[in-house]
């Protein structure tokens, strides 16, 4: 009996640890010598990096990519699960906002012996990925900006030419002539425009801007645009800064105007906006909103809108007289427990490369961050019917524009905790923006920590 | 028992609580008698002990411990003491997660329960279908997340058929999940919806094991169905509600899922519960010393509320002779 007993404990023990490490193996399978493991979270790229793939493995004979796409949220849950369970990819598509958090659980290679020159790749690219030890964790892959997405026959129903939309300009008294050209195009349940007597905000078919809701620390697709083109930033450094200045009298004044549009019923109110169910995107297609402030990696999806005939316009200048756009890069890391280092950082050489990055230019998906590439993209947006200059003149024109990075610094998952339901207060529940006041001398003293 | 008035005293479950001891103890003396059973039954206990021990009791041992240090899980943990519990004393967000977790069991398990209830008693007094008792337990087989992005776009404010059916009718379109307000009893409704049916199927069981005779002795009485209910349903049925009441609390404190694929806590920290807030402390910034410290509270919290439960309504005993 005790035998027996013995016996099945072991069995059982046994049966127990063969699931827990088949389970941990999971996620690595393929890493070996030959094979590099790589996650990206855009579908829509994914051709274009089989495609680089397919050439990386011609040119390295017994070298293979095994590439896994997961949608943007499981991304980066899998990928914090992995680190954690010690699973992770050898090579993985990085975020910025990711960047800080990532380099303070040192989890990344530095890629210092890569030989990455910034000067190959569009301005400000490669600078980002260096981290406060002065190494480099990451390779340039693409860029993104933003811009106005709107409704062709929406804006030709209002009046509005695509040269008027394309020279907006905006303060925080009166709005400027954005804030007329969104009311004007924002119509009530009886017809009345948002800039005529009677229009009843309360009762709009269609409003003039749609919303991405409150923006949480950057505001990429929501307020940076303002906030920036007014002339603010969002630490006291461009990179690694240590004080973060949402309590900055400029920022919570253009905060109250923006979210102010959708008191006025101008732009869609945040309790229209769900981040799962109804973001901009959703709300243009929807009919129930003319326009969107929306970035490049959108640029497929507004275009391929059924029955909608949709256009793209510059942000509107600000008081500093230039229009500004945040330009975001998304580079390749290596992990640091990467199983085939020697393999993983061959293969982020040939991705930024500036062949490879040719190739994923010409799928016309994405900008890439050699100008070369994003010469090949530019082209093949265009075989494709899409004129793309919104997006590529704020980095070509340093003179009426003005780009800027999402915020690099330490804490960054501290700062969205706060930053996010302090960003839905002011929008959904009304609150004073004064209240940013507080939230910034929390964030301020994490940083200090 | 109250019920004395209405019927003979012969059928009353009177001194039923002396029974079941009397029973209990048989019982254990029937256990005792054969020692060669206890290996036999340790066989059999041996493998429930094992995932109690490897994925119960260790984890609780181990999150005690980590909610002493300072721990993102990748590199070793810090021993700081009672640093976590200060903070947490301290923190805003989570005193506003513990009132949004408790106004969210108020309203779930007071309405789950209520309603659980009147469907249990229907099935009982008014049908012997099986296939009716199936239908009833329908949105048990959908798994919390389905449920929860069904709900999403039936209520979504702009698009769903939920709020078209409202501006249909004449009113205002009603923000659900988007108002700070809506938001904590629509998810709570949401899970009612989602749990009723096990809920009621459970009672259900219970209400089988009421002897029927008690409800014929009624009737013969005079004994109306809303009588009957108050005098021989509810008091025969108190340990199994008892029961139910405190593993649907435990549940209810628990809610994650349907928030996280709502609202994710929003809007502002409106339905930021508890269980979620301590989600993010730990996968979103890394701070497992400071999630451990919180979850440890909730393992306080819950505890006192079953023990205050298990006591009020003696659930360990019953009335039934």
């Amino acid at each position: 009996m005790r035998i027996r007993m013995r016996t099945v404990t072991a069995l059982t023990g046994a049966l127990a640890l063969s699931l827990v490490s088949g389970c941990a193996q999971g996620g690595g399978a393929g890493s070996s010598a030959n094979t590099v493991t790589y996650w990206l979270w855009d579908a829509n790229q994914l051709p274009a990096y089989e495609a680089c793939a397919k050439d990386f493995a011609q040119q390295n004979p017994g070298l293979k990519v095994k590439i896994t796409q997961l949608g943007w949220d499981d991304y980066w849950t899998k990928l914090t699960a992995s680190f954690i369970a010690g699973t992770e990819p050898d090579v993985f598509t990085d975020h910025i906002q990711k960047f800080g958090q990532f380099a303070d659980l040192k989890v990344l290679e530095p890629l210092d012996d890569l030989g990455i020159d910034d000067a190959n790749y569009q301005p400000g690219l490669g600078a980002n990925w260096m981290g406060q030890d002065g190494h480099r964790y990451g390779a340039p892959k693409d860029w993104d900006t933003v811009a106005l997405f709107y409704n062709r026959k929406m804006a030709k129903d209002a009046g509005l030419t695509a040269e008027q939309l394309n020279n907006l300009s905006w303060n925080p008294k009166d709005g400027g002539t954005f804030e007329k050209a969104i009311a004007h195009l924002t119509v009530d349940n009886k017809g009345r425009r948002g800039d005529e007597p009677g229009f009843d905000k309360n009762n709009v078919k269609v409003y003039g801007l749609a919303t991405n809701g409150g923006g949480d620390g950057d505001g990429q697709t929501q307020w940076s645009t303002f906030t920036a083109s007014a002339g603010w930033t969002y630490t006291d450094q461009k990179r690694w800064g240590t004080k973060y200045q949402y309590d900055s009298k400029t920022f919570q004044s253009v905060i109250k105007w923006y979210f102010g549009m959708a008191n006025k019923g101008y732009m869609v109110p945040f309790t229209d906006y769900n981040s799962q169910s109804n973001q901009a995107n959703t709300q243009v297609a929807a009919g129930k909103a003319a326009s969107a402030f929306d970035g490049a990696w959108m640029i497929s999806s507004y275009a391929g809108f059924k029955g909608m005939d949709m256009d793209t316009a510059v942000t509107p200048a600000g008081p500093t007289g230039k229009r500004a756009t945040m330009m975001n890069g998304l580079a390749d890391s290596i992990t640091k427990n990467a199983d085939n280092k020697a393999g993983a950082k061959k293969w982020v050489e040939y991705l930024a490369s500036n062949e490879c990055q040719k190739t994923v230019g010409s799928y016309g998906i994405v900008f890439p961050a050699t100008p070369d590439g994003t010469k090949a993209a530019v082209a093949a947006y265009k075989k494709k019917g899409l004129d793309v200059s919104a997006f590529t003149e704020p980095v070509a024109d340093k003179k009426d524009f003005t780009t800027f990075s999402y915020p690099i610094t330490n804490y960054a998952a501290d700062v969205y905790a706060l930053m996010h339901p302090a960003m839905q207060d002011i929008f959904g529940n009304g609150k004073s923006v004064t209240g940013l006041d507080q939230t910034n001398s929390q964030i301020n003293l994490i940083l200090d920590q | 028992m109250t019920i004395a008035s209405s019927s003979p005293p012969s059928r009353l479950p009177l001194g039923s609580a002396e029974g079941g001891l009397t029973k209990s103890r048989t019982d254990r003396r029937g256990a005792g008698e054969s020692r060669g059973d206890g290996r036999l039954a340790a066989v059999f206990i041996a493998p429930a002990l094992l995932g109690f021990v490897v994925f119960l009791l260790w984890p609780t041992l181990r999150g005690i411990y980590l909610s002493f240090t300072r721990f993102n899980l990748l590199t070793p943990a810090e021993w700081v003491g009672f640093d976590n519990y200060v903070r947490m004393v301290h923190d805003p967000i989570f005193w506003n997660s513990l009132k949004v977790t408790v106004v969210y069991v108020i309203i779930n398990i007071g309405v789950q329960t209520v309603a659980a209830l009147a469907v249990a008693v229907l099935l009982q007094r008014l049908t012997q279908s099986a296939v009716l008792r199936g239908v009833v337990l329908t949105p048990y087989l959908m798994s919390n997340v389905v449920a929860g992005i069904v709900w999403l776009w039936i209520l979504d404010t702009q698009l769903g058929i939920g709020n078209e059916i409202i501006a249909g009718l004449g009113f205002d379109r009603i923000p659900f999940l988007a108002d700070e307000t809506w938001a904590i009893p629509t998810i709570a409704l949401i899970n009612v919806w989602r749990h009723i049916g096990y809920t009621a199927l459970l009672l259900f069981a219970g209400l089988q094991a009421i002897p029927n005779d008690m409800y014929e002795a009624a009737k013969v009485d005079g004994a109306s169905e809303w009588r009957m209910f108050w005098r021989i349903t509810m008091p025969l049925l108190r340990p199994v509600l008892a029961v139910v009441l405190i593993m649907t609390v435990i549940g209810s404190f628990q809610v994650f899922d349907t928030v996280a694929v709502t609202t994710r806590g929003g809007p502002a920290d409106a339905t930021n519960v508890l269980q979620y807030y301590i989600y993010g402390a730990a996968f979103g910034r890394f701070q497992f010393g400071y999630a451990s410290a919180m979850s440890v509270a909730l393992l306080v919290v819950l505890s006192a509320i079953t023990f205050v439960q298990y006591r009020l309504t003696r659930a360990g005993q019953t009335d039934l002779g």
